[in-house]
Order: structure tokens, then C-alpha cells, then sequence
């Protein structure tokens, strides 16, 4: 019930959001576990009032995770689209450039709960920015929010171009541009954030993203598949109330992953969790190659469960012997159960 | 002349007292109309819900909450233990003061401890906690029984035993008596102050926006006055009762501040039997019984100068005292809310305030004196007698 006074700027966002929300047409009972079992990838276009109207124990037994389902086109994002969705820009006298613009926006991370986030380009978490090892890269970032910002790259490169206040270019101001520059390594997979303080704040508000340097001869044909383990604070009390992967809580429970059988499946795994110093990744019924950041070409690991710290990342590689469907979880229960919870569906 | 007058004349005389009102109707309708010109609402939303009843049932937590902030509240999610729970609810707003009921589906287990966050769409969330979880009773005939039965051990059975030191009192010197209506105040008082503090700590758990504690002073200065009134209307039907005795009419007033006093005391006791938290035996029963059985003594100080017993008004007296135990703990234990049990507590307290008042007249001795050493000394026997069998007694 403790309430921050942090609460202002995004409070006042919710007058429209909620006549939105109220305005919503209760379409149907469209619940979690029927499209848990019906699978359809249509299924959860269509929201649902949580709460409301969902009588019958039956469906409380079978229930996992949240009330209703989250519509994609409210958040302009689709995290089964942000999991096969790598930008790798477009380059230019040989050099690989994107553009990047801080935006604010309110998001839904929880079927009818409202987040007023900081977007890189619109999504949390940003785009998956993927280059090749040795690439010369060049990042445009535009800040088009009321706070100043940055974009710190994980990788090697000088200090003035490491996205921190005080050095180079430092903070950008609301409004104003900048242009980082450097060569892409080492091969691995990183992430970029703000780093502008306070620090905790500006990272869990949604200023991260995935960052792919393939290795020079490249990775071996796999479906590649991109997750950002992530969390909000809704009540800001600095612990989360929602977990993720790719923002939406339950998410992947309502509409599974689908992968094919045999066929090799190449998880990056990132994890941009504040105020929880750890999260897991964990996977039922089978295992994996782990690879600490990606940055070797040998897994350290064969595994069906990883840590990360906060900042931490690797590569996970595994196949599916079998049809069916597979639960992946957090093997923090806590997080599984506010969230961070999916199902990879295999198919023949 | 003439004709202005008779035009005065015909306009009713309640006009002028009522154009005012409509003036303000008018205005407060033009000011909402036009949405509070002038005014920008700064600041966030408060979004405040009260949980004013708990049932816990197999497999479910049904939440009673009343919305005692200034917006509406939309619930969205629920979160008990750390994990999302599925739930129902009939409204998906719930407005200022209005009421509504979050069923959850939860396995939860018997004596553990559970912690609900209700999370609404701006992502805040108003957290409940639950300890020792344990089923409510059903409000079936048998729990009605067992709540009469309670009520009637713990308020009419011990206020019976009481009156029956009636016989004694009629042979003891006036002295004696003044003692004992010294320590008929005494008990009054801290009866009184009991209620006042109970009544402000449930008032704190009850929704703010009905007026938290100022509730137990509004039912307790309700009742003083409710009391003097229904005092004065006994004196004006019997202009040439008692003189200097008290007689039944203080005996009456007694009984009924007692009475008010139990049926709070009921409440405290069926709601506490409806969250499991009362430890249901002898013990508690036997404290009760010997709490009580001074308010029994309390009603028939009053009357020991009468010439004859009525025996047929004695038992209603002592059924006036007691029985609202049996009420209380009815409503305590199927249809409790804080607010209103606050209020009771609060008129409990203003009535004793008003009977203390009554009968302070007659421990004054042959000088005159009100607090003369035998009155102080009855004062603080019952003060102490009532605070060493409240200890027996522990909600």
C-alpha cells in the first residue's frame, strides 16, 4: 500500500489509458489455459477483462499465472515476434549503422497493468542489435524523452564511447543526438543499457537490449531465438512485481514457443533484472550446451538449468527429441509464478 | 400601500430560508457541469481500498473491500504469496466509498500466513495480510447456536449471578451501598475507557473515508445524548419518583450502558470466533463470567433502597445487560465490519459516560462530598477488580 512519490509523471499518463482499457469489449471467456490447450496463434489477439466473468473452479484448477491476456497491438511490441526479430541495421560505406531513438511509453506487462516505460525505438526490451565480430558499428541515438539518457554497449572499445555521464559525449539531454562508434567485439552476447544515474531506475524502466556479435566465420544454422529476462517494478517499493522474458508476463504460457523436432534451437539468453541480484533459466525434459556470453566456441556446461547475474548472458543450444509441449521457467519459483514462466510447443 | 403588504404577505415564509439551498444546488451543479473551472487536478491518482472482511473458504480468499480513497479503484491482478493467483470480481471499477468483492482461487493451508496484493491498473498495489489462516464458519443454525450459547455464558449467565447479591445489599448500612455505587462507577469507567480504545483500533482497520476513530466519538456523543434524553423523558412521566433514591430508573440506565457495552463486547467476541483467532474454552469463559458478574452487582446497587423486589423488571434489567452479548457475537461472527463495530463501541462508551453521570449524585455522603475516602476507595476496587478479571479475558 506504500506508495513512492516517483509516482507523478507516469500517473498522470493513465487518464486516456484507462478510458481505453474501459472502453475494451469483454469479446468473450478467453482465458489462459484454453489457449494453453488450443494452441492458436490467433488465439490471444482478443482481450480479456481480467477478472471479470471468469466463474467456475474447473478453470481455476488448470490456471496458470495472470487473469486475461495481454493484446500486442496495445503494446506496438509482440514478444513472439521479438524472439525472432534481430536488426542488423543497414550499413553504409562499410560501415553498420542503426538508428535509435529514446521514446517514453506506457506498455502492458500484466493483462490490464499499465507501465509507464522508457523505450528504445518504441520496445522492451530495444531492438536486438546483431553484427559480425570486427564490423566497424555506428549507433545514431536520438533522446526524444523528458530525462536524459545514454546507450552503454557491453564490449570492447575507448571510453569515449562508453555511453557513461562524464565521459566523451556523456549524458544526452532531452532532445539532443548523439553518434557512438566502434568495432564490434568480441564476438558473444552482450547487451546495451542506459547508464545515466540513478542507475537502477533507468535500466528497469525498459533502456535495455540484446546485443549479438557473430563470430567472423559465423554460427552454424540454427532457429535463433532471442531472451531478455526482464521485471517491473509497477508500485516502485525497488522489487519487482511482474517478471519476464520479453516483458509480458505468462506471455509464452499463453502462446507457446513453437520449434521444430530435431531440428537445433539457439537461445540467447540476457538478463537485465534489477533489484533481484539473480535469475535462472531453466528447461523441462531436456538439456542444453551452455555458453557463458558466447564468447567461446565450446560450452562449458550440458545442463537443464543456468544462473545469471544481473548484466549476465550466454548461449544456450539444444534440440528437441520429442513432440509435445515443454515448460521453460525461471528456476526461481517466486519469478516463475509472477511471470517468468513459458512452453515451447514441438512440432513433427 | 396596501397592496404591497398583501404581496408580502403571500410569499410563503419558508422561502427565504430555502433560496440559499437552492442558490448553492445551482452552483454546485454549474461547477461539475463545467468540470471545476479554474482547477487542474495535479498529483496522482489515490487509489485506496479498505479490506473489511476476510472469509476464507476451501480453496478460496474472498476479499470484502470498500474503496475509501478519492478515485476509483480498478483491480487487475492479484498476487498472493509471490505468485498470480486467478480471481472474480463483479465490477471492474470500483468507485469512491462503493464496495465490492475479490473472490480468489488459492489452495491455501490451514495456520499459515498469506500475504494478498491486490495490483490495479496503474500497477500499485494495496496489500492484506492474512495469519493463521483457518476457515470461516458457515453461518448455518448450529453456528448461530454456538454464538447464543457464548453470548449467554459470557453476558447473561454471569449479569444473573451478579443481581443476586440484591438480597445482601438491602440489609447492609448506606455506606456499604455508596461504596458499592463508587465501584459501580469505577467498573463504569473503565468499561468506558475499554470501549473507547477498542473502538479506535478497530476504527483503524476500518475504510478512513467513513471517518476512522471520529466514529467512535460521533456513536459515543450520540448515545450520551440519546441517553439524557430518554433520562429526561423518565423523569417528566414521573414527576414525584424516587427522590434522593435512585431506584429503577438508574438501575434501567445501568443495565443499558451495560448492555451496549456487551453487545460490543459480543462483536469483539464472534469476530474474533469468525477469523479463528479466539482461543474457544474454559478459560476464556470463566474470565468473561467473572468480569461480568461485577456488572450484575452494578445494576442492583441502584435499586437496594427500594421497598420491594420486582422481580419480573429485575429480569429484564439483567436481560437488557446481557443479552445483547448474544446479538453482538451474531453479528461479530456472520457480518462484521470494522466501521460499524467501531460506532458500536463508540455508543457503548458515550452510554456509560452518561449512566456514570446519573449515578454520581449518590455516593456523595451526609457532607456532600462526591469523593469522599469510602467513594474513592469503591472507585478504585473497581477499577481494580475489573482490570485483574480483564486479564483473564484476552481476544
Amino acid at each position: 500500500m506504500e506508495r513512492g512519490q516517483g509516482k507523478l509523471s507516469r500517473r498522470r499518463l493513465l487518464g486516456g489509458a484507462a478510458a481505453a482499457s474501459a472502453a475494451l469489449p469483454v469479446l468473450h471467456e478467453l482465458i489462459p489455459h484454453q489457449s494453453l490447450h488450443g494452441g492458436g496463434a490467433a488465439a490471444a489477439a482478443e482481450p480479456h477483462m481480467p477478472g471479470m466473468g471468469a466463474h467456475g473452479s474447473a478453470m481455476h484448477a488448470a490456471h496458470l499465472g495472470t487473469v486475461g491476456t495481454v493484446d500486442p497491438r496495445v503494446n506496438g511490441f509482440d514478444p513472439q515476434e521479438m524472439l525472432r526479430d534481430f536488426d542488423e541495421g543497414r550499413v553504409v560505406d562499410g560501415v553498420r549503422e542503426w538508428e535509435i531513438v529514446a521514446e517514453e511509453k506506457e506498455i502492458e506487462v500484466a493483462p490490464g497493468v499499465k507501465y509507464a516505460a522508457w523505450t528504445y525505438n518504441q520496445r522492451v526490451p530495444g531492438p536486438t542489435l546483431r553484427a559480425r565480430e570486427g564490423e566497424r558499428l555506428r549507433i545514431h541515438f536520438t533522446n526524444g524523452t523528458k530525462h536524459a539518457h545514454t546507450m552503454h554497449f557491453h564490449g570492447i572499445h575507448p571510453s569515449s564511447q562508453d555511453g557513461v555521464p562524464g565521459l566523451g559525449v556523456g549524458n544526452v539531454d532531452p532532445g539532443k543526438s548523439t553518434t557512438y562508434e566502434f568495432v564490434a567485439e568480441p564476438f558473444g552476447v552482450h547487451l546495451y543499457h542506459c547508464h545515466t544515474m540513478p542507475l537502477a531506475e533507468h535500466i528497469a524502466k525498459g533502456l535495455y537490449g540484446a546485443f549479438i556479435i557473430d563470430p567472423k566465420q559465423g554460427r552454424s544454422k540454427a532457429d535463433e531465438l532471442v531472451m531478455v529476462m526482464n521485471g517491473f517494478d509497477t508500485n516502485f517499493d525497488r522489487s519487482n512485481e511482474v517478471y519476464a522474458v520479453n516483458t509480458v508476463a505468462f506471455d509464452y504460457v499463453n502462446r507457446p514457443v513453437r520449434v521444430k523436432r530435431g531440428e537445433p534451437v539457439r537461445i540467447y539468453l540476457v538478463n537485465v533484472l534489477e533489484f533481484d541480484p539473480l535469475n535462472s533459466f531453466h528447461i523441462h525434459a531436456n538439456f542444453f550446451d551452455y555458453y557463458p556470453t558466447g564468447t567461446r566456441l565450446e560450452p562449458r556446461d550440458f545442463t537443464d538449468t543456468v544462473v545469471q547475474g544481473q548484466g549476465e548472458r550466454g548461449i544456450i543450444e539444444l534440440r528437441f527429441p520429442y513432440a509435445g509441449k515443454y515448460m521453460f521457467h525461471a528456476h526461481v519459483s517466486e519469478f516463475a509464478e509472477l511471470g517468468w514462466m513459458g512452453f515451447f510447443e514441438v512440432e513433427e | 400601500m396596501e397592496p404591497a403588504t398583501a404581496q408580502r404577505t403571500r410569499r410563503p415564509a419558508w422561502l427565504p430560508g430555502v433560496a440559499p439551498l437552492a442558490v448553492l444546488a445551482v452552483a454546485i451543479g454549474l461547477f461539475v457541469l463545467l468540470d471545476a473551472p479554474g482547477l487542474n487536478r495535479i498529483g496522482v491518482p489515490h487509489e485506496r481500498l479498505a479490506v473489511e472482511r476476510t472469509v476464507l473458504k476451501p480453496g478460496e480468499i474472498d476479499l470484502h473491500v470498500r474503496n475509501e480513497g478519492a478515485d476509483p479503484v480498478r483491480v487487475r491482478q492479484v498476487i498472493v504469496n509471490d505468485a498470480f493467483v486467478p480471481f472474480d470480481q463483479p465490477h471492474s471499477e470500483i468507485g469512491r466509498l462503493g464496495g465490492s468483492e475479490i473472490d480468489v482461487s488459492y489452495p491455501w493451508i490451514e495456520g499459515e500466513n498469506y500475504d494478498v496484493q491486490l495490483v490495479t491498473d496503474t500497477g500499485a498495489t494495496i496489500d492484506h495480510a492474512i495469519e493463521a489462516a483457518v476457515e470461516t464458519p458457515d453461518a448455518g443454525l448450529d453456528f448461530y447456536g454456538l454464538m447464543a450459547l457464548i453470548g449467554i455464558y459470557v453476558g447473561v449467565i454471569p449479569v444473573a449471578i451478579g443481581m443476586l447479591w440484591l438480597p445482601w445489599l438491602r440489609g447492609v448500612d448506606p455506606r456499604w451501598i455508596r461504596f458499592l455505587l463508587a465501584f459501580t462507577i469505577g467498573l463504569l469507567g473503565f468499561l468506558g475507557v475499554e470501549a473507547l480504545l477498542e473502538g479506535t483500533q478497530l476504527a483503524g482497520t476500518g475504510a478512513e473515508a467513513f471517518g476512522g476513530a471520529a466514529l467512535v466519538w460521533l456513536g459515543a456523543a450520540g448515545a450520551f445524548l440519546a441517553l439524557a434524553g430518554v433520562d429526561g423523558w423518565l423523569r417528566g412521566r414521573r414527576p414525584k419518583g424516587g427522590g434522593a433514591a435512585l431506584g429503577y430508573r438508574a438501575a434501567f440506565l445501568v443495565a443499558l450502558g451495560i448492555g451496549l457495552h456487551n453487545l460490543g463486547e459480543g462483536l469483539a467476541i464472534g469476530s474474533a470466533y469468525a477469523v479463528g483467532s479466539l482461543a474457544l474454552g474454559a478459560t476464556l469463559v470463566v474470565g468473561f463470567a467473572l468480569h461480568n458478574t461485577t456488572e450484575g452487582l452494578a445494576i442492583v446497587a441502584p435499586v437496594a433502597q427500594e421497598k420491594q423486589s420486582r422481580l419480573r423488571r429485575l429480569a429484564l434489567l439483567g436481560l437488557l445487560a446481557g443479552a445483547p452479548a448474544v446479538l453482538g457475537a451474531w453479528i461479530g461472527a456472520s457480518a462484521f465490519n470494522p466501521s460499524l463495530a467501531a460506532l458500536m463501541f463508540g455508543v457503548g462508551a458515550g452510554a456509560i459516560a452518561q449512566v456514570v453521570v446519573q449515578i454520581s449524585p449518590a455516593i456523595r455522603d451526609r457532607a456532600g462530598r462526591l469523593l469522599h475516602p469510602l467513594a474513592v476507595a469503591g472507585l478504585l476496587t473497581g477499577l481494580t477488580v475489573m482490570y485483574l478479571t480483564g486479564l483473564m479475558v484476552s481476544l
